[in-house]
């Protein structure tokens, strides 16, 4: 008996030994398995929407939330496509159709390393060209969108392809699709149509090379800059660019894409944003690399140090409705962004000893759009401090008048005012390198005898200036 | 994945054998995969060209085209072809032809084309390259043999042409094989295209060839018999039992066939050749 037990033992004793070791291996499997702990599911929607959960539409603000819908008449393949109702500009419920699809649940994700884009087949009732298809927007960091804008939908079902800037940091995405879409026809008055999307999924095709991608449109930038202030690489524009079946594509990405350096840190430091910080007089260089090819684009900063001091404005509060000014309380919020249309100026605000200013680089024609009207009809000049480094700078100030009925119009073939809408144009020129140069602008010309209903100031040319202490007075 | 698993729970010994077993039996089917490669059937190596000393070409096997023919060498090309290195040198064990953008003796592009013309012609064999091709909308580059002219006294299409490889930038994952002779030559020779599922010329190196023998000309493309000409398949003279062929190899931009380099057209474009190699049937 008791040697019989004890044999008993060592059997378990080697059987115990055997498991351990299988279990470790085991375990080690486990361990190298963690990165793919996402389901590396492909498809988005065939006749259903496949593994996104039940609450996977998100529509954009101000879209019509009901422009989606399942189609079980038509589809490409299978029983059912989905349809999505461009509503008209007039829609009360919405004038524009757009959204994301995310996957249901926080902490879930799709692994789409293995991919390397999104396909789907599309046609619409009517030729068409819609705005934005891609993937990657989340609600969340939206860390990894990717978009392919102004595609081209016939009424037949053609293929579209939006390739993966970078598969490999796809390892946990929640937005499967988003879709951005208008009517077609005159601004304010378009017409509604219908489009289809059937067949979404994710596909390694093989197809997809020759990458391409570009910061600041792959050109290469030089720009005069001071310390303290900050320039956004992903507001000018990050794309990545593949050669597909013979031609290319190109999707507009988020910097998280992108890798980004400073050849001099010290002068000019750059983060995973993509948002450059002057820190130093001097010159550095920021490039950008995408998956281990680098960007076409560069930006060459050269900081000419601490920016000098602006005037100090002397005049009486109460004379002055001021519109950028640390001195004064702002009579009125503004808009130093607008994004007019073919604009091509980057407006960044700097802090210098605690000053803000607003630096334009590049500008050919931007505004200050106030968002309240100011009524100066009790005031008679307009003060700006301007600064730059360049020589020939000249700026021409457009003080707009916008009327009663609160509207900027402007003729587009000559950029004249429009409507019940009124502007004095004055040109600011002559300017001395390197320091702060004060204009006091009469309320003159047009404007003269309308200037209660101020709503924007608009800037032309340049290119290359500061500016400061913006504010209507009387003396 | 089946076999790590395995492998891990057995013991050392075991293990080795194993590791050998497979190691063996890797070896044996690449044995396996050589012969049932039928379309290289020829062995008896010829010729080889490796590129392994960087630098110009060898000079006993390559010569080059110089200039822009007669009509941008009858197709109405774009380039303007040379012998200087930044359009065709040695590096790193491979040929380079680099077609590049730039004002050269009236032409906007600058590019190369060797042939083995009096240094290289054989009648019949398996003549065979390893190529990573350009790419864009214009590029055309190719890997062709051309009939020794018994000089100057034939001209083509009587010569007879073979392209093993021709190719159009827009298309990165389709090729070419082609004859022309007299009554079957430019639109009207016999051709047949090859193309890559899932994948492109361009991204890898993929190995081009022809076994050619007296009234057959049989192509491949990697281990894929694809198509065999015939003297049944052309409908003039059959011109390739006639005598001896050199090889070409360029890279041409723009022409009747590709048509002009567009706006995505990236330049410079490069053919990387790791080797050429030429085989005779062995007895």
């Amino acid at each position: 008996m008791k040697n019989i037990k004890f044999t008993y033992t060592k059997i378990i004793c080697l059987l115990a030994f055997i498991f351990t070791i299988a279990v470790s291996c085991e375990r080690e499997l486990s361990d190298e398995a963690v990165f793919a702990t996402f389901p590396t599911t492909a498809e988005v929607f065939i006749d259903a929407p496949v593994g996104m959960g039940t609450n996977f539409y998100f529509p954009y603000n101000g879209s019509k939330a009901t422009a989606w819908s399942v189609d079980n008449e038509v589809s490409y393949e299978g029983t059912a496509s989905m349809r999505f109702d461009v509503p008209n500009a007039n829609d009360p419920e919405g004038n524009y159709a757009g959204a994301i699809f995310r996957i249901d649940g926080e902490g879930s994700g799709r692994d789409l390393s293995g991919f390397d884009a999104l396909t789907f087949w599309a046609k619409a009732s009517q030729a068409v060209t819609i705005g934005e298809v891609g993937f990657g927007e989340d609600f969340g960091q939206n860390k990894h969108v990717a978009t392919r804008t102004n595609i081209d939908l016939t009424t037949n079902w053609v293929k579209y392809i939006i390739p993966i800037p970078d598969p490999s940091k796809l390892i946990q995405e929640r937005g499967m699709l988003r879709y951005s879409a208008g009517g077609i026809g005159q601004v304010g008055s378009e017409v509604g149509y219908t489009f289809w999307i059937d067949e979404v999924k994710f596909e390694k095709l093989g197809t997809i090379a020759q990458p391409q991608p570009e910061i600041l449109s792959g050109q290469n930038v030089e720009q005069q800059s001071f310390n303290g202030s900050e320039i956004d690489l992903a507001a000018s524009g990050l794309t990545q660019t593949f050669n597909v079946n013979g031609s290319n594509i190109t999707v507009n990405t988020t910097p998280a894409y992108f890798s980004f350096s400073s050849s001099t840190p010290s002068i000019a430091s750059v983060n995973e944003k993509g948002l450059v910080t002057v820190l130093n007089q001097g010159t550095t260089v920021i490039t950008a690399v995408l998956a281990g090819v680098a960007a076409k684009g560069s930006l060459k900063i050269t900081s000419s140090g601490d920016l000098p001091d602006s005037p100090t404005p002397t005049r009486q509060e109460a004379n002055v409705k001021s519109i950028y000014s640390d001195t004064y309380t702002a009579e009125t919020g503004s808009n130093f962004n607008p994004g007019f249309g073919g604009s091509t100026t980057q407006t960044t605000e700097a802090t210098s000893n605690g000053n803000n200013v607003q630096i334009y680089a590049n500008n050919n024609f931007t505004g200050i759009i106030f968002n309240n009207t100011v009524d100066a009809s009790a005031l008679t000049h307009l003060h700006v401090d301007i600064y730059t480094q360049q020589s020939d700078t000249s700026v021409e100030i457009q003080i707009r008048d916008i009327g009663g009925n609160g509207e900027i119009e402007t003729n587009i073939f000559n950029g004249a005012p429009d409507g019940d809408d009124k502007d004095f144009r004055f040109t600011v020129s002559g300017l001395t390198q390197g320091v702060w140069t004060s204009f006091d602008i009469p309320l003159g010309g047009d404007i003269a005898t309308q200037k209660n209903n101020l709503g924007a100031l608009i800037l032309a040319g340049g290119p290359n200036f500061i500016l400061d202490n913006i504010y209507f007075y009387t003396e | 994945m089946m076999n790590k698993k395995h492998t891990y729970k057995m013991r050392t010994k075991t293990l080795f054998l194993m590791s050998f077993l497979m190691i063996s039996f890797f070896v044996i089917s690449s044995c396996e995969t050589d012969e049932t490669q039928t379309v290289a059937t020829f062995t008896e190596l010829i010729m080889a060209d490796e590129f392994d000393t960087d630098g110009a070409p060898n000079s006993t096997i390559w010569g080059y085209d110089i200039g822009t023919g007669e009509n941008g060498w009858g197709n109405n090309e774009l380039q303007y072809y040379t012998d200087r290195t930044e359009n065709v040198t040695v590096q790193n064990g491979v040929l380079i032809i680099t077609a590049k953008q730039e004002e050269f003796e009236q032409s906007s592009y600058t590019s190369a084309r060797l042939l083995t013309k009096g240094k290289f012609e054989q009648t019949y064999g398996r003549f065979e390259a390893r190529i990573r091709l350009p790419y864009g909308q214009g590029i055309w580059p190719a890997f062709w043999l051309l009939g020794d002219d018994s000089n100057g006294t034939e001209v083509w299409p009587q010569i007879g042409e073979i392209d093993i490889m021709e190719y159009l930038g827009n298309e990165p994952s389709k090729i070419f094989g082609t004859v022309h002779g007299p009554g079957y030559s430019g639109g009207e020779s016999i051709s047949k295209p090859y193309v890559l599922e899932n994948d492109r010329f361009d991204t890898g190196f993929h190995i081009f060839g022809i076994e050619w023998a007296p009234d057959y000309i049989n192509y491949y493309v990697d281990n894929v018999l694809y198509n065999q000409i015939t003297p049944d398949d052309v409908p003039g003279e059959w011109v390739f039992n006639r005598g001896p062929f050199y090889i070409i190899l360029n890279v041409a931009v723009g022409g009747q066939l590709p048509g002009s380099p567009n706006a995505e057209t990236v330049f410079p474009q490069t053919m990387l050749i790791d080797y050429v190699r030429v085989y005779s049937r062995s007895n």
